[in-house]
């Protein structure tokens, strides 16, 4: 899966670290860290994270590899 | 301009690229999209290179998330070369054509090269904008040099040297100036962050600059510095700023240089004569637009919350048709960093500053919301480890309340007014 966080919206509400914990970590007080690249296993996990976020700061997708004739 | 576009191109397949491909699906455009890139990588985020990419554990892996059916076509690891306005073409690398309707230049910028060609050349002599300059810097940090050195004291050379320290490698950071962060953050913030750093063992010397460098077969060994102060290093990192991907607009008759590429509130690209490129969009750091917060003064962004916000309205202004469906681009710059486990945030430009006032907290504490005025306005606000406040102070700012603002809230201290 691929990942990425708004970090101008999230207020380290830290409801992404209950939902998917090991894919979402402060670092000190407001500083989130997060996996963008989970395992597609942690799907769940991730989905309930993006949820959870009361500030919707969270886009996930499952990895869309590109289809013949995408890249080049 | 009415007829609705069946061809869009966008070169420069990063965050304002990828972003505008999906506000133009999520608009309903059906028509051809096709996304340009020079690097052979699928669109990726850039903040985490500085921060956690380096210091593990998560995936160096940043490919920013895309719905599955985005349906563009990614023509990667190839440059556009040249732009014709008149036959409404673009040119890459390798002679291929690509006509279009709409055109949308999110190219941003790279990373200013060390000034000195034969330097710069050296190995373990790094700057850091994309992936593969953060894969090659982290193999070095992960065998370990005996020391780093930063120049610069941006952010990037901030986070890379907290980065370091995490990874416990000693750290020189040399400032030009006599302040940190001082542009971004003003000399009060600027001169904290820098003493946090220095708290967490980072060696940092300001007003300090390099002579020159020192190689053993062609490799970095030592710098010496303009006071005659001689370091061992075998990983250098210039972090001394960017320059703007504008070179392949050249002869294309476009209002295009060192500062951005020119465009108006609707984010539409000019001509060096003033005129609007029919056609024409840009968004990201390469952009150079009217501030409706500033007077409409010209600036370029270079944050990541303007690359995407300045990517929708272009993409929603790519199909609106004529002027008056277009909506301006009014967004006010935000932005954030962390480093030693401090996350720093501000909202608007506190650049030209003449007012300053820590609104929430304190300095000592290490966590507050300070405010910037200018002319008795509210034009900034930051914060460091008080992100929840903040959204009061981005109204303000819109409103352009007198300085200084919200001065009736709980948890706050006597607000003093000083310079910034
Ligand atoms: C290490 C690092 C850390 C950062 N941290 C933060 C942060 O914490 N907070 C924040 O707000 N911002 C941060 N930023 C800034 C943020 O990443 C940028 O503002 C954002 O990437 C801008 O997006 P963009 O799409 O406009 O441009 P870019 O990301 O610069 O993308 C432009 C793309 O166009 C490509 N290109 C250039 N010329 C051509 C050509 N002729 N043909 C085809 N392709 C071309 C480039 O190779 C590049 O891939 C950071 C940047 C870096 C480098
Ligand atoms: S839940 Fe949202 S706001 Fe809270 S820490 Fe996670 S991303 Fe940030």
């Amino acid at each position: 899966m691929k990942v990425v966080v708004d970090l101008n919206r999230c207020q380290a509400y830290a409801q992404c670290l209950y939902a998917a914990p090991g894919h979402f970590a402060l670092h000190g007080k407001e500083a989130l860290v997060y996996d963008p690249s989970p395992d597609e296993a942690a799907r769940g996990e991730i989905e309930r994270a993006v949820h959870a976020c009361p500030v919707r700061a969270i886009t996930a997708f499952s990895d869309a590899a590109p289809k013949d004739g995408e890249t080049r | 301009m009415t007829a609705a576009p069946a061809r869009i191109v966008v070169v420069g397949a990063s965050l304002a690229g990828l972003t505008a491909a999906q506000r133009l699906r999520e608009r309903g455009y059906a028509g051809a999209l096709t996304l340009v890139g020079d690097e052979p990588h699928l669109p990726y985020d850039r903040p985490p290179l500085s921060k956690q990419v380096l210091r593990g554990p998560y995936s160096a892996d940043t490919t920013l998330p895309r719905p599955p059916d985005l349906a563009v076509e990614f023509r990667l690891g190839q440059p556009a070369t040249r732009l014709d306005l008149s036959e409404r073409v673009v040119e890459l690398g390798n002679s291929s054509r690509l006509p279009y309707d709409r055109l949308l230049i999110a190219t941003g910028t790279r990373a200013r090269p060390w000034p000195n060609p034969e330097e710069a050349a050296l190995a373990g002599v790094f700057t850091l904008r994309g992936r593969d300059d953060a894969q090659r810097l982290g193999a070095c940090l992960q065998a370990k040099p005996q020391r780093v050195v930063l120049v610069g004291g941006g952010f990037i050379g901030f986070e890379v040297a907290s980065t370091c320290r995490d990874l416990d490698i000693p750290v020189t950071v040399l400032v030009r100036d006599a302040v940190p962060l001082a542009a971004a953050l003003g000399p009060r913030l600027g001169g904290l962050i820098g003493e946090v750093a220095r708290e967490r063992g980072v060696d940092l010397r300001l007003e300090s600059e390099i002579e020159r460098m020192e190689a053993e077969n062609g490799r970095l060994s030592a710098v010496t510095l303009k006071d005659g102060a001689r370091i061992e290093t075998d990983c250098l990192v210039a972090a001394i700023g960017t320059l703007r991907n504008v070179e392949w607009l050249e002869g294309s008759g476009l209002e295009a240089d060192a500062k951005g590429l020119r465009c108006d509130a609707f984010c539409r690209v000019l001509r060096a004569d003033g005129r609007v490129a029919e056609g024409v969009f840009c968004a990201g750091d390469i952009a150079r637009w009217p501030n409706p917060h500033d007077d409409d003064a010209l600036v370029a962004v270079e944050h990541w919350g303007n690359a995407r916000a300045q990517a929708e309205t272009a993409a929603a202004n790519m199909l609106a048709g004529d002027t008056s469906a277009m909506r301006r681009h009014d967004h006010l710059p935000d932005f954030w960093s962390q480093q030693f486990g401090l996350t720093i945030k501000l909202v608007g430009l506190a650049d030209g500053a003449d007012a300053f006032a820590v609104m929430h907290g304190s300095l000592e504490a290490r966590r507050l919301v300070a405010a910037f005025g200018r002319d008795g306005r509210t034009i900034a606000a930051a914060s460091i480890d008080s992100a929840r406040w903040l959204p009061a102070y981005k109204a303000a700012i819109r409103e352009r309340a007198p300085f200084p603002p919200i001065t009736d809230a709980v948890d706050q201290p006597g607000i003093r007014v000083q310079e910034p």
